[in-house]
């Protein structure tokens, strides 16, 4: 630091890197504080800041990198480094590295620490908190040995951590002293209907219920808890998350005021008694307490940053409403949940056991509006209550509707973002209006809802507030008349799905009766594919007779892979990654016999590369020959079933995961759909077939199968979700084959199931009542088009070389026998590859 | 020198040989061409080689329509090409040599350059 520091500058420290360090570093550079400011932070994390709040997304798809906050102008920003002195004397701050800056400002934005309570054992191997993302990579790291795990705390924290256990595929309990889960934000009745959701994806919960001693074995390690009752369960792993408390050390060995329950004292200016020392966060007592949600942390670096630009901005509280998805059940709780602060507050209240929803709304007896709320298990309309328990949307006359479920006789419509006054407070994160969104829209011509995000900043701090973000955009862009169409192409105004349907209820069987009926043009490379790929999910014919010729991709058209030299690459189809030494040694056989490169895959397969086109039914003639198939490794088709070797051999394995693996990829072999597909079998919870990275993933238990679903590898990775637990074999392929139908039926062309999943409408509670419950009534459909999938499934290679007409096709030239001549080969570690155009020159 | 028309335009293959809004590649006088043959059985016919990358395999993108333009796209970056005039559509700076060709006695043929 200093390097860039004009003779005139200032210096600001910050101490600490976490979110609302980071926010405040983006206000300071969002109003040009840096041409007065020198800003240096220091964080003791490695990593610089990041999304604490969505941490367990980094076990259900995101990654630690997908968690960043990104990079702030102006900034110098210190990682694994902590500030372990300030000398307000000297007006400097002392790091663990021994380095001494001196402040003309200084900012504690320490945080918090997550409590342990005091209990025998909670240093043993195999204890952790839950707090960063370094916490959960411990966590996994340990719990791949493991097969139980406990949550300390059944409180917003302990869910999320509950979440993660589940994730890992533990057998996950949840310890919780209070008689309820979630006591500070739902009230009794509330806490059981989350406890039955909770329930039912098998967690096993103890409230009521303190923990006297984490019981540790021979080698150091958890091996159980007792409780205070005299109970006693086995565990492998226990992660404690019974609440934070403020880091405020730092501020107390400097003499400053700290609060009587913790916290740095500071005032509505977010300033301590030393007038150059501010607090903000979760490790500032402000207003009276301390705030662990970081809506007002933001809140506070906001005031932090007014004050450093010479403002006088001040902080007198904020608004604790949280909605929250833990554990897939929605759970909200807005202004006076529990009519707390009004003696004269009356209840509406709504409650389904069977269908798990709670609805609690607080109605100031005197005024009749709604003052606060708790909702369990549909959220839905938590946006405009909680508009009207900030008083920013006024309530109905008649409140017993906004109490009944949705779609009830009776019910309320759903009461849309349109009803909000303009100054209603979109994203309470950010502090970002309706009117400020609305005006961001029209002005810089936004049309989807990550340009909203990025223009306005509204959705970047809980991301809460996108379904109203979504929902605002679309309004604003049908009051201007802006259509935001998802047609796949000129050719056709409809999205994949509208063709698939009318496809699938016209019963049309070709593209040119397609576009006659339904399009115009002549169609192009994006709808022609993505209509033959529809084409042959609902027929199954031949994908290469016919009028479909003209329709497939050069893959398709080839049954190959095309390569960047002309040349294609030729996959034979290794189900499960089982192969016998018959097979391998035709393929290295085959492979030598006609110059090809080869190489193993990461599906468990041997791809030979640099076949041309005239090659490419001599080297389907011999592999075919000894038992071998088409791969479809050129479809938008089912891949490979990757598979460990499983109970047979391995001494963990506790299923026939290479069995199930060659069974499933049998079964759903040339399946074609809207991307590829790969699925995987791991035989034990160690996951050696990475099956939770797949868009099928299934793992053994020792009562059966856990199956997760839409995961993804690749540019955008992403973890599966755990979809069912402990099913077997049957069961596994029933919802195996639904999902896939599913996905089949309703994806966007070239959505690989993540991103489709991703915006599904209900998640995966919706995914479970389409797949379990039958709540669309087309499961009987489905899994009719499954079986005549099965039933009809052919090896495309086979087929084409019984028919001399099919085999027309594979030559260079129309008009000659010779091979494509620019196809050159040099040799590169004993093996061919495609020449380089520099050194082409020299050949 | 007279040079009869016949003498310039060479014999390819029958037409069937080339699937309705499908393409074949030819060799013509050692060049590489891609002929393609529209559902009208009108035939347009460019360069094999693509230009964005140096492979010969226009021969085998997908025929298209972008307004009123018939179009190939090159099965290796996707970039469409006019098959009328083989201006690339997704870059100005780039096109692709145009080719004659023509139906006789059911015989596709291509002039040659």
């Amino acid at each position: 630091m200093g390097t860039g520091a004009h003779a005139t500058q200032r210096r600001l420290v910050v101490v600490g890197n976490g979110m609302v360090s980071h926010k405040l570093l983006e206000l300071l550079a969002a109003r040009g504080a840096h041409d007065s400011w020198d800003v240096v932070a220091f964080g003791d994390e490695r990593r610089p800041a990041y999304d604490r709040v969505h941490l367990s997304s980094f076990f259900d798809g995101g990654s630690a990198d997908g968690l960043l906050l990104g990079d702030v102008d102006g900034a110098t920003i210190h990682t694994g480094e902590e500030v372990v002195a300030v000398d307000r004397d000297r007006a400097t701050v002392r790091t663990n590295l021994g380095r001494e800056v001196r402040y003309d400002a200084l900012v504690l934005a320490t945080g918090s620490v997550p409590f342990v309570p005091p209990v025998p054992g909670k240093d043993a191997e195999g204890c952790f908190v839950y707090r960063t993302i370094d916490d959960l990579e411990s966590i996994a790291a340990f719990a791949a040995g493991c097969r139980t795990g406990a949550v300390v705390g059944g409180g917003l924290l302990g869910l999320e951590a509950a979440n993660a256990l589940l994730q890992l595929g533990l057998e996950t309990h949840v310890v919780e002293f209070a008689p309820r889960l979630m006591p500070v934000q739902v009230d009794d009745v509330g806490g059981a209907v989350l406890r039955r959701h909770v329930e039912a994806l098998g967690v096993a919960i103890h409230t009521g219920c303190q923990t006297t001693q984490i019981v540790v074995g021979d080698r150091g390690q958890v091996s159980g808890m007792a409780f205070a009752d005299g109970e006693q369960v086995e565990v492998d792993l226990v992660v404690f998350s019974a609440g934070i408390r403020p880091r405020d050390s730092l501020a107390a060995a400097a003499g400053l005021e700290i609060g009587e329950r913790g916290g740095v004292v500071v005032d509505e200016r977010c300033q301590t008694g030393d007038p150059r020392i501010f607090a903000i966060g979760e490790c500032a007592h402000v207003a009276g307490r301390t705030w662990g949600l970081v809506a007002p942390g933001y809140q506070m670096a906001r005031v932090v940053a007014d004050r450093l630009c010479g403002g006088d901005a001040t902080f007198g509280g904020s608004d604790l409403s949280t909605k929250l998805k833990l554990l897939g059940v929605e759970v909200a709780s807005f202004g006076d949940a529990f009519g707390a602060g009004d003696e004269a507050s009356e209840d509406v209240s709504f409650h389904d056991p069977i269908a798990g929803v709670y609805r609690r709304l607080v109605v100031d007896a005197a005024s009749r509006q709604i003052i606060g709320g708790i909702l369990v298990g549909d959220a839905s309309q938590y946006d405009a209550l909680a508009s009207m328990a900030r008083g920013d949307l006024s309530t109905p006359a008649d409140i017993a509707p906004l109490a009944a479920p949705v779609g009830a006789a009776g019910a309320a419509a759903p009461m849309g973002v349109e009803a909000l006054a303009g100054g209603a407070s979109i994203c309470s994160c950010n502090g970002i209006t309706k009117d400020d969104i609305c005006g961001a829209i029209a002005t810089n011509e936004l049309r989807d809802p990550g340009s909203v995000k990025k223009c306005t900043g509204a959705g970047t701090g809980c991301g809460g507030c996108m379904p109203m973000v979504t929902q605002l955009l679309g309004i604003e862009l049908a009051n201007a008349g802006i259509e935001v169409p998802n047609h796949l192409c000129e050719h056709f105004a409809y999205s994949r799905q509208d063709l698939f349907d009318l496809i699938r209820v016209e019963s049309i069987t070709s593209f040119a009766e397609l576009l006659e009926r339904h399009g115009q043009g002549l169609g192009c490379e994006i709808c022609k594919p993505a209509v033959a790929s529809i084409l042959a999910s609902t027929g199954n014919g031949y994908i290469l007779d016919g009028e479909q010729a003209a329709l497939q991709d050069t893959n398709d058209h080839f049954l190959a892979n095309l390569q960047r030299d002309g040349t294609y690459s030729v996959v034979p189809r290794v189900p499960g990654g089982e192969i016998t030494p018959d097979q391998l040694i035709t393929l290295g056989q085959v492979a030598k016999d006609f110059g090809l490169y080869t190489k193993i895959t990461g599906g468990q397969r041997i791809d030979l590369f640099g076949a041309r086109v005239e090659q490419l039914p001599a080297i389907w003639g011999r592999l075919i020959d000894v038992g071998m198939e088409s791969g479809h490794a050129y479809g938008k088709a089912l891949r490979t079933v990757k598979s460990c070797v499983g109970r047979t051999w391995c001494r963990y394995g506790v299923q026939d995961s290479t069995g199930m693996a060659v069974q499933l990829e049998l079964r759903y072999r040339g399946l074609r759909a809207p991307h590829k597909l790969k699925l995987a079998v791991s035989g034990c919870v160690r996951e050696c077939a990475e099956a939770q990275g797949k868009d099928v993933g299934v793992i053994a238990t020792e009562k059966g199968w856990n199956l997760f679903v839409a995961g993804n590898g690749g540019a955008r990775p992403q973890h599966a979700v755990l979809f069912a637990t402990d099913i077997d074999d049957e069961a596994l392929v029933r919802y195996i084959d639904r999902f896939l139908m599913y996905y089949i039926r309703t994806a966007d062309r070239l959505e690989r199931t993540a991103t489709w999943f991703n915006k599904l409408d209900g998640g995966l509670e919706q995914l479970r009542r389409v797949i379990v419950d039958d709540a669309l009534g087309i499961c009987d459909q489905l899994d009719a088009e499954m079986a005549r999938h099965v039933d009809t499934y052919q090896c495309e290679w086979k087929a084409t070389l019984e028919s001399p007409e099919r085999l027309a096709r594979f030559r260079t030239f129309v008009n000659s026998d010779e091979p494509d001549p620019t196809i050159v080969f040099v040799s590169e570690r004993g093996q061919p590859r495609p020449v380089r155009e520099d050194e082409r020159a020299l050949l | 020198m007279t040079v009869t028309e016949s003498s310039v335009w060479v014999d390819v293959c029958p037409l069937e040989a080339i699937v309705p809004e499908r393409g074949v590649a030819a060799l013509v006088d050692g060049a590489q061409v891609a002929v393609f043959r529209l559902r009208s059985d009108e035939l347009l016919a460019i360069a094999n080689c693509d230009p964005f990358s140096g492979a010969h395999v226009l021969s085998r993108g997908l025929v298209g329509s972008v307004g009123d333009r018939v179009t190939l796209a090159s099965p290796i970056y996707k970039q469409r090409f006019d098959l009328r005039t083989g201006s690339c559509l997704d870059d100005d700076a780039v096109s692709v040599a145009v080719y004659e060709a023509r139906i006789a006695d059911g015989l596709v043929q291509l002039r040659a350059t």
